[in-house]
C-alpha cells in the first residue's frame, strides 16, 4: 500500500494536547509541511510564546526555543543574527503578539530582520481561561467582558497585518483563515511563501492565521469553524496585505 | 483506489472531517476506544481517497493509502 499522505516528518510522533477542534493543530501542520517540501528541518530554529502553544517544542522535530511573553521576534532576531544561515520562525499567538509582544512585533517588522512570524488569531487569550485580547470582536463575550466587548470603553481590535503593512521592513504579509478545506490550502501557500521569501531574500515575512477555539468560545468545533468564516473574516479581510516582488514589478 | 485512515492515538472525534467529506462516510463514534478517550472517527465503506478530511484535520490523524 503506498502512503499518499501521512503525517508530515517534521511533526513529533506525540499527541497534541489541543482541545478537539482547535486551529493550532492545522498551523502545526501547515508549518510542518511546508519544512518536509522546502527540506529545511535540519536547519530550522522555532521560537515559541506562551500562550497554548507553548509545547511546541514537543510537536516540531526542528530546534524549537522558548521565549518570555511577546518577546519571541526579539529572540528570534538573536538567533538569525548569531546564525544567519539557520531558517528562523516565531509562533505566536494573539495574546502574545498583539498584546504584550507588539513593541517586539512592529519592531522586528520596521527592522526587516530576516524571520517569519507565524501568528495565530483566535481572538481570545486561549490558554489562561477566555478573557478578552486586543483582537476581540466588538461584541464579543469573554470571561473579562461579560456583556460583550464594548469597543467604546475596552477599544478597537487591533489588525495586525494592516498595521504592519504601512512599514517599509516586511516583505511579506499576508492574512489567511483555517475554516474550510480551500482556506486552508491558501494559508499553506502563503506559509510556504513566506519561508521562501526568508530563505532566498532574507527578508521579514508575517502569516496571519485565524483560528477557532472551540473551548473558550463555548462552541462545538463544528460552530467554532462556522464563527471563523462568518465573523471573523468579515472583520478581518484575507488577502496579501505586502508582497515586495508585487511592489518592484509595480503592481 | 485511495483510502482514509484514522490514527486512534491522535484523533480526538472533533468531526471537523465528517462536515468536510464529500461522500459523509465518516462518523463519529463516541465509544470507540481512543487514546483521547472522547471516542473516534471511523470511515465506512466508500472513500474514495480525496483527502479533504486530511487537510481539515487539526490532530494529524488521517493518512490516506492507495490500496
Amino acid at each position: 500500500m503506498k502512503v499518499i499522505y501521512e503525517k508530515p516528518k517534521s511533526i513529533s510522533d506525540k499527541t497534541f494536547h489541543y482541545c478537539p477542534g482547535c486551529g493550532h493543530g492545522i498551523a502545526h501542520r501547515l508549518v510542518g509541511e511546508v519544512m518536509d517540501e522546502l527540506g529545511i528541518e535540519d536547519k530550522t530554529v522555532a521560537v515559541v510564546p506562551v500562550g497554548c502553544a507553548v509545547m511546541a517544542y514537543d510537536y516540531f522535530e526542528c530546534d524549537v526555543m522558548e521565549a518570555a511573553h511577546g518577546r519571541a521576534p526579539a529572540v528570534a532576531t538573536g538567533v538569525k543574527r548569531c546564525l544567519p544561515d539557520k531558517v528562523v520562525f516565531s509562533y505566536q499567538g494573539d495574546g502574545d503578539l498583539a498584546a504584550i509582544g507588539t513593541a517586539e512585533t512592529i519592531h522586528a517588522a520596521a527592522r526587516g530582520e530576516g524571520i517569519t512570524v507565524i501568528f495565530i488569531n483566535n481572538t481570545i487569550y486561549g490558554m489562561t481561561g477566555g478573557q478578552m485580547a486586543p483582537t476581540t470582536l466588538p461584541g464579543q463575550v469573554t470571561q473579562t467582558s461579560p456583556f460583550g466587548r464594548d469597543p467604546y470603553t475596552q477599544g478597537w481590535p487591533l489588525k495586525m497585518c494592516e498595521m504592519l503593512s504601512t512599514m517599509t521592513g516586511p516583505a511579506y504579509i499576508e492574512r489567511c483563515a483555517t475554516d474550510t478545506p480551500a482556506h486552508i490550502r491558501a494559508a499553506k501557500k502563503a506559509v510556504k511563501k513566506a519561508f521562501t521569501y526568508q530563505i532566498e531574500r532574507g527578508a521579514y515575512s508575517f502569516v496571519e492565521l485565524l483560528c477557532a477555539c472551540p473551548t473558550n468560545w463555548g462552541m462545538t468545533p463544528g460552530e467554532a469553524r462556522d464563527r471563523v468564516g462568518s465573523e471573523m473574516i468579515p472583520y478581518y479581510p484575507l488577502g496579501i496585505f505586502r508582497d515586495i516582488c508585487d511592489i518592484k514589478e509595480g503592481k | 483506489m485511495n483510502t482514509a485512515e484514522i490514527d486512534k492515538k491522535r484523533c480526538k472525534a472533533c468531526g471537523l472531517c465528517a462536515d468536510a467529506c464529500p461522500k459523509k462516510i465518516i462518523t463519529i463514534n463516541p465509544y470507540a476506544e481512543s487514546a483521547y478517550g472522547r471516542g473516534c472517527a471511523e470511515v465506512s465503506d466508500g472513500c474514495v481517497g480525496c483527502g479533504t478530511c486530511a487537510v481539515v484535520c487539526p490532530d494529524i490523524a488521517i493518512t490516506l493509502r492507495s490500496v
